[in-house]
């Protein structure tokens, strides 16, 4: 078996300050190319969760590793950069910066990855290809991504989340700002394309309707324990 | 990468972005104007008058000798005799002197005997000298020349008659012997403008029926009588000298000083002025001290826009955030839009300054004479621009770091 893209171990996490909510999570594990979706209502700590994943937080105890790394053995900058080289992350929707181009947008996590920058070489023909891979014309690349519709830039933001081939994309209910038809029309595009690329997914939504297309679907409640209310 | 996003960010928040700058530059073009008219006042008044190697007057001090025989303002305390004047004019070195004779007025304006060298020696400007706008130099006992500021308040034209007061802010009018207007003198920025010009024989005519500066009783002198009469004077107040060589000019000084016959005092016009500007320098100081108040204030009024964009800014943060920028990216991007913000402001404050100057320029000499060079920034204003930009960039790091708390906190998640 291939070692796992991403490991968590016996996480536990507390909000400082915030006695009311803590999570924890025993044990959670995602292979390569593996597509997960984790279904849970809002508030029940999907957001803490990624950010975990992501390193923008920091567990109380246990362990996050991505693609081999303890993410506690870095420090906050070194976190930065490692999410910048080996993740790639959708959110719901405002996933790109308004008054850039859609080619900044695109290139802006490896501006921060050195290492990410070299695996995608031509920045601007590989975010070329995954535009047009995502059924976006060629001329949006040099346009204002706040001109853009929703979806568009939905796709803009899987692009940006594909380029240089992290291997792991993490999306936070990324469909639940657009409507039923081009969910579905972005879903077989969002795997088609983290499939050719080879990236494990983790999506997190509170929709059990997407759970068809995924090769596990998991519960919130059946991976993690999270508290709220009393300390 | 990020120096576009910056500016397209800037870009994007034209409004409150294009005010703050407006604001930075309208207060970089007050300060540089305020910098310009500085400079171009003590130059102005350095200017004040030129070509004078020394000015000879009774003993008393430099600024007060200065004061009367240039600004017409105070008085001498005492005169130099005709014969001292004599005395020093026939000297070797000198090579030209112009006696000037003070005391008596006109309404508000000075009224200065004089001869009519004082029109070819008296420089003011780097070497410009006295023209006539109308008329001629004093050709007749009771002929005046006028300066620009005379004419223009009292409504004078060529031919009119004048009625000299004697001495100052007195009712006591030299009614018996009215001069004419026989010229008017080009404006030139100096105490020139405000002077009454007449011989040095009429100052000594219309005294002839004076004693101890009280009409005498009944005692009348027709202007023809006067005319017939020897009205050589018996003192002047100062005396302009011009000296052949540079070199000897302190020497000559020195002797003046030492004059054995009178005490007398002669003093580099230069060097006086200097002095006088000490004193009168502060003034501007203070208002360079208001203006670079409010170059602080706009500094302060874009650290407050930027400081209200945080908030509504979060979410372009925490997408740096989750694309891998460290929170010190966020700061250094703020600071560097402020920076831009800053950069913008002091350029477009030097345009403002320029095309205020150009538009000024000529309005500020005719009313002033004050005259503002239009020329390529100097150093000093380069320096304060750059001051201004790394000002910006100091207080831009107090909301930079607020951003960078909000950053570290909220991470790439913004709870709304």
């Amino acid at each position: 078996m291939a070692a796992p893209v991403l490991a968590l171990e016996g996480l536990e996490f507390q909000w400082p300050g915030r006695t009311g909510f803590a999570l924890q999570v025993p044990g959670f594990q995602l292979l390569p190319g593996e597509t997960v979706l984790l279904l849970g209502e809002s508030g029940s700590g999907k957001s803490t969760l990624l950010s975990l994943i992501c390193g923008t937080l920091l567990a109380t105890r246990g362990t996050v590793r991505v693609a081999g790394t303890d993410l506690a053995d870095l420090s906050g900058g070194q976190r930065d950069r490692f999410r910048a080289e080996q993740i790639g992350v959708i959110f719901q929707q405002f996933n790109l910066l308004p008054f850039g181009t859609v080619a900044d947008n695109i290139l802006l996590p490896l501006r921060f990855a050195p290492d990410r920058r070299r695996r995608a070489g031509d920045g601007r023909a590989r975010a070329l290809m995954l535009c047009q891979a995502l059924g976006l014309p060629e001329a949006v690349l040099s346009a204002r991504a706040g001109t853009l519709s929703v979806g568009q830039q939905q796709r803009v933001a899987v692009a940006r989340a594909l380029i240089g081939e992290p291997p792991l994309l993490v999306a936070d209910e990324p469909t639940s700002a657009l409507d039923a038809g081009t969910q579905a029309a972005f879903l077989d595009l969002l795997f088609e394309q983290a499939r050719a690329c080879g990236s494990a997914l983790l999506m997190v939504s509170h929709d059990p309707r997407l759970a068809a297309r995924f090769d596990r679907v998991l519960q919130m409640e059946d991976i993690a324990h999270s508290k709220r209310g009393a300390a | 990468m990020i120096l576009r996003l910056a500016i397209a960010s800037l870009f994007a928040r034209a409004l409150t972005v294009g005010m703050t700058i407006l604001a930075i530059a309208l207060s970089v073009a007050l300060f540089l104007g305020v910098e310009k008219v500085r400079t171009g006042a003590k130059a102005s008044f350095a200017d004040t008058i030129s070509g004078t190697d020394l000015i000879v007057g009774a003993r008393s001090g430099a600024v007060q000798l200065l004061l009367y025989s240039v600004f017409r303002i105070g008085n001498a305390t005492n005169n130099i005799t005709w014969e001292s004047y004599q005395d020093i004019a026939a000297r070797p070195e000198v090579k030209w002197s112009v006696p000037i004779s003070l005391g008596d007025s006109h309404r508000q304006f000075r009224v200065m005997g004089t001869t009519t060298g004082f029109f070819d020696h008296y420089k003011y400007r780097q070497g410009r000298a006295l023209a006539l706008r109308d008329g001629a130099v004093m050709n007749d006992l009771f002929d005046t020349v006028i300066g620009a500021d005379v004419a223009a308040t009292l409504g004078y034209r060529l031919g009119d008659p004048i009625i000299v007061a004697h001495g100052l802010a007195s009712f006591a009018e030299h009614k018996d012997q009215p001069f004419r207007v026989a010229g008017i003198l080009e404006k030139t920025g100096t105490p020139v403008d405000r002077t009454v010009i007449v011989s040095l024989e009429a100052i000594e005519a219309i005294h002839v029926d004076w004693r101890s500066g009280a009409k005498i009783p009944g005692q009348t002198t027709s202007a023809e009588v006067l005319r017939g009469m020897d009205l050589q004077p018996k003192a002047v107040t100062a005396v302009l000298l011009g000296v052949d060589s540079p070199l000897r000019t302190f020497a000559l000084q020195r002797a003046i000083n030492d004059y054995p016959q009178e005490p007398l005092l002669a003093i580099l016009p230069g060097v006086a002025l200097q002095e006088l500007w000490g004193i009168v320098g502060i003034a501007e100081t203070a208002l360079l001290a208001v203006s670079a108040m409010v170059v602080v204030t706009a500094l302060i009024g874009m650290m407050a826009t930027i400081f209200s964009s945080l908030n509504e800014r979060r979410r372009e943060m925490a997408i740096f955030r989750a694309m891998g920028a460290r929170p010190a990216v966020i700061l250094a991007l703020l600071v560097l839009e402020a920076v831009l913000m800053a950069a913008c402001g002091a350029g477009v404050g030097l345009g403002l300054l320029y095309a205020g100057l150009i538009v000024a320029q000529p309005m500020v000499d005719s009313a002033f004479g004050l005259w503002l060079p239009i020329e390529a920034p100097t150093l000093r204003e380069l320096w304060v621009m750059g001051a201004v930009v790394c000002a910006g960039a100091i207080v831009s790091t107090l909301p930079a770091i607020r951003a960078y708390r909000l950053s570290l906190a909220d991470g790439m998640m913004v709870r709304t």
